[in-house]
């Protein structure tokens, strides 16, 4: 294996391995815009340049293979003169854009400029123009003045999403970045270009000047939007209110995770914040008044209500029962305090899964047909994900067999019949809507109490492939939103059974204990990558 | 050892006081004396360069400001009329009393995408260290209206909106470049009431 000296440092790589790669392994950051570890290398923007030994000229790092004995400097006078000069060629033709760019304080350019640039500029001839604000995607915007020509936009298109949409056109300094003709960037990846754009030339749409990035804050999550779990960065923003509408999830941005989606997520999950601070959060327990109108109350109320009607169906009569419909959008945690609860007072009619009625868009890279994320944890709890369960306890509600329904997230009318559906929900003698959101299903109910959205709650979510990974709380509940397992807690107290946990470690300890499948694991263990379910 | 050893004892006329507020009286009658003297030839004709009492006859009279003095803020706007701002938030990131609010909005012309659909500052926390003027990149934001009245009877009133930034003028006539501020004793015009900046409600 060649060994390969950098600034001092030694350290073995197998062959084919590139100087940057080498590098990073020795924790030396060289500059790069062009090179992405997640697409093919180019040696497109110059910037890595490194001084090595026996060779009469600087060398790209990012393009040059380590061979054996290779002796390389990154911070020698002639390297860093080399990277200051090609930085001053980049910059010959972007434009001042900085005050108005949404990249700015995110831009690789500019962190250079600041770091290792500062010249007055010597250029006096003009800028060259070039398309601004050109709409080329139904998420993207492009700037081609800001454009630095790194490909790495070109590459991902042709690589990973394989849709082949953009592309370079003209020569010199008339190079421009554009969508082939008659083409736009709409494919179901698109905006990792944005992500991946090291300058402001590619931005988001949606996040278009809502805020500026150096008043968000970020956390670690996982996407909710499919049974991939693609991990992710909750950008918020709760500082200034005034910013992006008020909403304080402000963007997703994808994380890096070998083990799941590398460094990509779909377009799909991209916008799977936006219900979290939308206007039909429920933000107060609510029950129905006589007119069909809501009234807000607290949760002692509402408690009380659901506990008294619970408590007038028990001892369970066969045409009286009582009906749990969980949700395989509820967090590992939650499931499992709702596994206990269940258990401890006897409620066996219980079910999770909705099959849509239409089959949900999917596809072979990160897009999955199960749209929610922790069907596989709900699986390994035991619950019992066949449809035949969820029509069983529906077809009981439908007889008026029901004294008390819980239905947990869901709206019902994605897996059946919206008429229908009405009849059946109108039966129940009381409909009780645990969910962070209102839908059609929410309206038949009776009580509504408000469940924390994802980011708003810690705790974790198993993917399709048994991957238990963390969610963190980047957000304080909305309103008098509650985690489901604290309104589980409130609910056991009125019912005579303790829920002892304090936080959601608490559970996540036991539910090592006492389920096999998740044995041994615990925050620690599942860390910022996820640990894997047994068997 | 006690702390007060180092001082002497005060001798019996030091503990009466007197002589002290005998010397303080001194003092002020001779200011006053020579107030009245010096205004009394100043009526007659006589002796105008002797200089006086301090006071100015505000708000009849008013001061000229130090060039650099920061009053009220407006904002400054293009040859068409629209606002300089570009909404780049430098202003409201610098502010140390978080007291800019801005909104940003899109503009359909290309070159000037960025613009400000909402800019408030709330004068009731603004501690006028003109930071946001340093901070400005377009110029957009200035200090230079020579508004130092912005009293008012309610907090809402205190919050300058886009539309009354804008509107702002500056008042160069209100300062002086001259050194000797001592001296710049030049009475001001008084404006009407609509001019002067926050009016109360």
């Amino acid at each position: 294996m060649p060994l390969i000296t950098i600034d001092g440092k030694q350290i073995e790589v197998e062959k084919g391995v590139t100087v940057i790669q080498a590098a990073e392994r020795l924790g030396i950051n060289l500059p790069r815009y062009c090179y992405h570890p997640g697409l093919s290398i180019v040696g497109q923007c110059r910037i890595c340049l490194v001084e090595i030994e026996k060779m009469p000229k600087l060398q790209v790092a990012c393009y040059t293979p380590v061979t054996d004995g290779m002796v390389v400097h990154t911070q020698t006078p002639k390297a860093m003169r080399g990277r200051k000069d090609v930085l001053e060629l980049l910059l010959v033709n972007h434009p001042l854009d900085c005050p108005v760019c949404d990249q700015a304080g995110e831009c690789y350019l500019q962190d250079y400029y600041m770091k290792i640039g500062q010249y007055d500029s010597k250029m006096v001839e003009d800028k060259n123009k070039k398309h601004k604000a050109l709409d080329i995607g139904p998420h993207v915007m492009l700037d081609s003045e800001r454009c630095i020509l790194c490909t790495r936009c070109v590459r991902f298109c042709n690589e990973v999403s394989k849709s082949n949409e953009l592309g370079i056109f003209n020569r010199g300094d008339h190079a421009e970045l554009l969508p082939y003709p008659d083409r736009r960037l709409d494919n179901n990846y698109s905006v990792n270009t944005v992500d991946i754009c090291p300058v402001g030339a590619l931005t988001e749409k949606d996040f278009r000047f809502e805020a500026r990035v150096w008043y968000l804050q970020q956390t670690d999550s996982i996407c909710p939007g499919c049974s991939m779990g693609c991990n992710v960065s909750v950008h918020t923003n709760t500082e200034r209110d005034h910013h992006a509408e008020g909403r304080r999830v402000v963007r997703l941005k994808p994380r890096y995770n070998a083990e799941v989606n590398k460094w990509w997520m779909c377009d799909f999950g991209r916008y799977s914040y936006q219900p979290v601070d939308d206007s039909s959060r429920i933000t107060a327990p609510m029950l129905k008044d006589g007119k069909g109108g809501w009234i807000e109350t607290s949760w002692e109320v509402a408690i009380e209500a659901v506990a008294a009607k619970i408590k007038k169906a028990l001892p369970l009569k066969k045409n009286a029962q009582v009906g749990i419909w969980a949700s395989p959008q509820m967090t590992n945690e939650d499931l499992f305090v709702l596994r206990q609860f269940n258990q401890k007072l006897g409620f066996n009619q219980v079910a999770i899964g909705v099959t849509p009625k239409e089959k949900p868009f999917s596809d072979e890279f990160l897009i999955k047909e199960d749209k929610n994320p922790n069907t596989r944890g709900a699986a390994a709890l035991g619950y019992n994900l066949d449809m035949e369960a969820s029509r069983g306890i529906y077809r009981l509600a439908f007889d008026n067999q029901l004294a008390v329904l819980i239905i947990f997230h869901h709206d019902l009318a994605a897996g059946f019949d919206p008429q229908h559906l009405a009849t059946a929900l109108g039966n129940v003698q009381t409909l009780v809507f645990v969910g962070p959101n209102r839908n059609t299903t929410s309206e038949f109910a009776h009580i509504l109490l408000p469940a924390a959205s994802w980011p708003e709650k810690e705790g974790t979510f198993t993917n399709f492939a048994g991957r238990v990974q963390r969610l963190h709380q980047a957000v304080a509940p909305l309103g008098d939103a509650r985690p489901e397992w604290q309104i589980l807690k409130l609910l056991g107290k009125e019912l005579g059974m303790s829920v002892p946990y304090l936080e959601a470690a608490d559970i996540f300890a036991a539910l090592g204990q006492s389920v096999p499948a998740f044995a041994g694991l615990n925050y620690e263990r599942v860390g910022n990558s996820g640990a894997m379910l047994k068997g | 050892m006690n702390v007060h050893d180092k001082y002497k004892p005060l001798t019996f006329w030091e503990r009466t006081y007197l002589p002290r507020i005998w010397d303080g009286l001194v003092i002020t009658m001779h200011h006053f004396f020579r107030n009245l003297w010096h205004f009394i030839l100043a009526r007659f004709g006589v002796q105008r360069e002797w200089k006086g009492a301090v006071t100015f006859q505000y708000p009849e009279i008013r001061r000229l400001f130090h060039p650099r003095l920061r009053t009220m803020h407006r904002l400054t706007k293009r040859d068409d009329g629209t606002p300089r701002c570009v909404a780049c938030m430098m202003c409201e990131t610098v502010c140390p009393a978080k007291c800019i609010y801005i909104v940003a909005g899109q503009r359909p012309e290309k070159e000037i995408e960025k613009v400000p659909v909402k800019f408030d500052i709330d004068l009731g926390m603004c501690v006028f260290c003109g930071y946001c003027v340093e901070a400005c990149p377009e110029d957009a934001i200035r200090m230079d209206t020579g508004v130092i009245e912005m009293a008012s009877y309610s907090r809402q009133s205190l919050i300058l909106t886009k539309e009354r930034l804008l509107s702002h003028v500056p008042h160069p006539e209100y300062y002086t470049m001259r050194k000797d501020l001592e001296l710049a004793a030049k009475p001001v015009q008084l404006r009407t009431e609509s001019e002067a900046g926050v009016e109360a409600h």
